[in-house]
C-alpha cells in the first residue's frame, strides 16, 4: 500500500509540471464551462414556458465524452517512457512489486482526473444555490459523479495496461485511443445490427452502462461490477506485461 | 554474499550466459571485465532481480534471487549502465523518493547524507536535468548506496566520464567497497587492475579466467612483445637479434620494423639496442607493443595461458 502511494505521489506531481497535463485539464474544462453557459441560458429562457429546471447529466455526459479523448494522454507515458529512459528498470529492481507499480500509476492518472473533477464542482454548486429551486436532484448529482470516477477509473486502467504494453508513448496513445473509440461509440453499431440484438456486445458498451445508469440516476450493482472488471482487466493486463518484460 | 551456480540465460534462440559460477564475498571488490555484449549487463540484472535465469541458482546476500527477490531487492544496491534518473527532479527529491521505496525512515535525511558521499551537498535542490554526466552518475551511484545495501552491482559505473571524474568515483566506489560486497562491470583492464581486488573475466557468455589483477597481470603479461625501427634498410637486422638470448618470434613487418618477445623478468633490451647499434644501424625507435583487451581474450581463449576456471 504504503508503494503504491509513494509511485502515485511522484507521478501525481509529474503531471503538474507537464505542459501536456495543463492541456488535458484545458480540453475538458473549456468546453464544460462554455456547455454549463449554454444550458443555463436557455433553460433560463424557456422557465416562462415551464420547462424542467435544468440538472447536472448533460455535463457528467459532456465530461466522459472528453474523457475519451483525454485519458489516452494521461496513460500514454506512464510505463512506457519508464522503459524508454531507463527508468524502468530502477523500479523493477526497487523491492516493490509488479502489481504495486502498476496501481501506483493508474492512480495517479486518477487523482489527477479526480482533481478536475473537483474543479467541475462548481456547476453543480452554482445549480443548487443560486439557479434551481428548492436544489437539484441530489441523488442524480451523486449517482452521476460516481458514473465519471468509474469510467474514468476503468479508462485509465485501460490506459495504464497498454502503456505497459508498449515502449514507444505514441503507439500507446493511438492503441488506447482506438481502443476507447471502439468502446465508447462504435461498438453500438454492429450491436444494431446483428440479429439478436448482439447482448454480448451490448454489454461492452461503455457509453449506454453511464447514460442509462449512473447518468439517469439509476446505480445499479451490474453497472458497477462492468466498471470494476475494466478496472481489473487493464490492471491485469499492466502487471502480465511487465511481467513478460522481465522474461524477455 | 554473492554465489552464482551454473547461471544461463537465453534470449530466444541465442544463449546470452554459458552455464556460469562465481562467488564475491564481504568487503570485496569484484571487477567484471570483457567486452561489450560478453554477458556481464545481463548477469547483473539477474542478480539484481530484474529478470530471471533460464537455468541455474545466484544466491545473493544469503537469498535466492528468484524464489525471493523482493528480499533480494531489499539488499542490494543496483546502477544500471543507463543512469535511472528522473531529469524533472531535483537531486534531493529523487533520492527521497529512492529511499521513500526502500521504507526508510527520516528519507529526506538520508538522502541529504547520501549526496554528501557523492560530494553532491550543495547541488541537492539542483534538478538533474542541468547536471553534468559526471554529476548524474554520481546520483546514480547515490541511489544505489541509499539504503546502505550489504551489495553493491554497478554496471559501467565509469562510463562517458572525463578522468577527473574517473578518479572521483573510484575513490568513492574504493571506499564503500571497503566492508560491502561491490561487484563492478568494466571494460577498461587498467581499471579493473586499479580498483579490484578480483577480477572475472568474462566472454561469449562464458568466465574464461578469475583471479587477482597482479596474477592476471603477470600470467597475461608472461612474455613483452617490442618493436624496433632502424634508419634504411632492415632486411639483415632480424637475423641479428634472432641469435641475442632471449629473443623469440622475430618477425619483419611489411613496413621495414621488426617485433620480437622476450619473456618477463628476462629484459633483453639493453642487449637488443647494443646488438643493433654495433650492427652499424641507426636506432630510431623501440617501445613495447601493449596487449589490448582483445588480444587478451584471443590469448585467453586460444591457449591456456591463464587456467581456465573449470568449476
Amino acid at each position: 500500500m504504503r508503494n503504491i502511494w509513494t509511485i502515485a505521489k511522484r507521478e501525481y506531481n509529474h503531471y503538474f509540471i507537464s505542459p501536456l497535463a495543463y492541456v488535458v485539464a484545458f480540453i475538458i474544462l473549456l468546453p464544460l464551462g462554455i456547455y454549463f453557459a449554454v444550458i443555463v441560458f436557455a433553460t433560463s429562457s424557456q422557465a416562462f414556458s415551464g420547462a424542467p429546471p435544468p440538472d447536472i447529466s448533460p455535463i457528467t455526459w459532456l465530461f466522459c465524452f472528453l474523457l475519451v479523448f483525454t485519458t489516452p494522454v494521461l496513460t500514454m507515458r506512464l510505463i512506457s517512457d519508464e522503459a524508454r529512459m531507463g527508468t524502468l528498470e530502477l523500479l523493477l529492481t526497487a523491492p516493490i512489486r509488479d502489481f504495486e507499480l502498476v496501481i501506483g500509476k493508474w492512480l495517479s492518472a486518477l487523482l489527477f482526473i479526480l482533481t478536475i473533477l473537483a474543479i467541475t464542482l462548481i456547476f453543480p454548486i452554482i445549480l443548487h444555490f443560486m439557479l434551481v429551486s428548492p436544489g437539484i436532484d441530489q441523488k442524480l448529482f451523486l449517482s452521476a459523479y460516481l458514473g465519471v470516477i468509474l469510467v474514468a477509473g476503468a479508462f485509465l486502467a485501460l490506459g495504464v495496461g497498454i502503456s505497459a504494453i508498449f515502449t514507444n508513448q505514441f503507439a500507446a496513445f493511438f492503441v488506447t485511443f482506438g481502443l476507447f473509440f471502439f468502446l465508447w461509440f462504435l461498438v453500438s453499431l454492429p450491436a444494431n445490427l446483428l440479429p439478436g440484438g448482439g447482448d454480448a456486445l451490448n454489454y461492452l458498451n461503455m457509453s449506454s452502462h453511464f447514460n442509462e445508469g449512473f447518468n439517469a440516476g439509476n446505480i445499479n450493482l451490474s453497472d458497477i461490477v462492468y466498471y470494476i472488471s475494466l478496472i481489473a482487466l487493464g490492471l491485469f493486463v499492466g502487471t502480465t506485461a511487465i511481467e513478460v518484460r522481465r522474461w524477455r | 554474499m554473492i554465489q552464482v551456480t551454473g547461471l544461463t540465460k537465453d534470449y530466444g534462440d541465442r544463449r546470452a550466459l554459458h552455464s556460469i559460477s562465481f562467488d564475491a564475498n564481504q568487503g570485496e571488490i569484484v571487477g567484471f571485465l570483457g567486452p561489450n555484449g560478453a554477458g556481464k549487463t545481463t548477469t547483473m540484472r539477474i542478480l539484481t532481480g530484474y529478470m530471471p535465469p533460464t537455468d541455474g541458482t545466484a544466491i545473493v546476500a544469503g537469498y535466492d534471487v528468484v524464489e525471493e527477490s523482493l528480499e533480494v531487492r531489499k539488499r542490494v544496491g543496483y546502477l544500471p549502465e543507463t543512469v535511472p534518473l528522473y531529469t524533472e527532479m531535483t537531486a534531493l527529491d529523487y533520492l527521497k523518493f529512492m529511499a521513500d521505496l526502500r521504507h526508510i525512515p527520516d528519507s529526506e535525511e538520508r538522502a541529504y547524507e547520501t549526496l554528501e558521499m557523492v560530494d553532491l551537498q550543495d547541488r541537492a535542490n539542483g534538478y538533474i536535468g542541468n547536471f553534468s554526466k559526471g554529476m548524474r552518475q554520481r546520483v546514480g551511484l547515490a541511489q544505489a548506496l541509499i539504503h546502505r545495501p550489504e551489495v553493491i552491482i554497478l554496471d559501467e559505473p565509469t562510463i562517458g566520464l572525463d578522468p577527473a571524474q574517473v578518479v572521483e568515483i573510484r575513490n568513492v566506489i574504493r571506499e564503500i567497497g571497503k566492508d560491502r560486497t561491490v561487484l563492478l562491470s568494466t571494460h577498461i583492464l587498467s581499471e579493473a587492475q586499479q580498483i579490484c581486488d578480483r577480477v572475472l573475466i568474462i566472454n561469449k557468455g562464458q568466465i574464461v579466467a578469475e583471479d587477482t589483477p597482479e596474477n592476471l597481470q603477470s600470467r597475461l603479461v608472461g612474455s613483452q612483445r617490442v618493436v624496433l625501427r632502424v634508419r634504411g634498410d632492415s632486411d639483415e637486422l632480424p637475423a641479428k637479434i634472432q641469435k641475442l638470448k632471449g629473443v623469440r618470434d622475430v618477425e619483419a613487418k611489411p613496413d621495414g620494423s621488426v617485433e620480437f618477445e622476450f619473456s618477463a623478468g628476462q629484459d633483453v633490451r639493453p642487449q637488443v639496442a647494443k646488438a643493433v647499434v654495433q650492427a652499424g644501424f641507426d636506432l630510431l625507435e623501440m617501445r613495447p607493443v601493449g596487449l589490448s583487451l582483445e588480444e587478451i581474450f584471443l590469448e585467453l581463449t586460444r591457449d591456456n595461458a591463464v587456467e581456465k576456471k573449470s568449476s
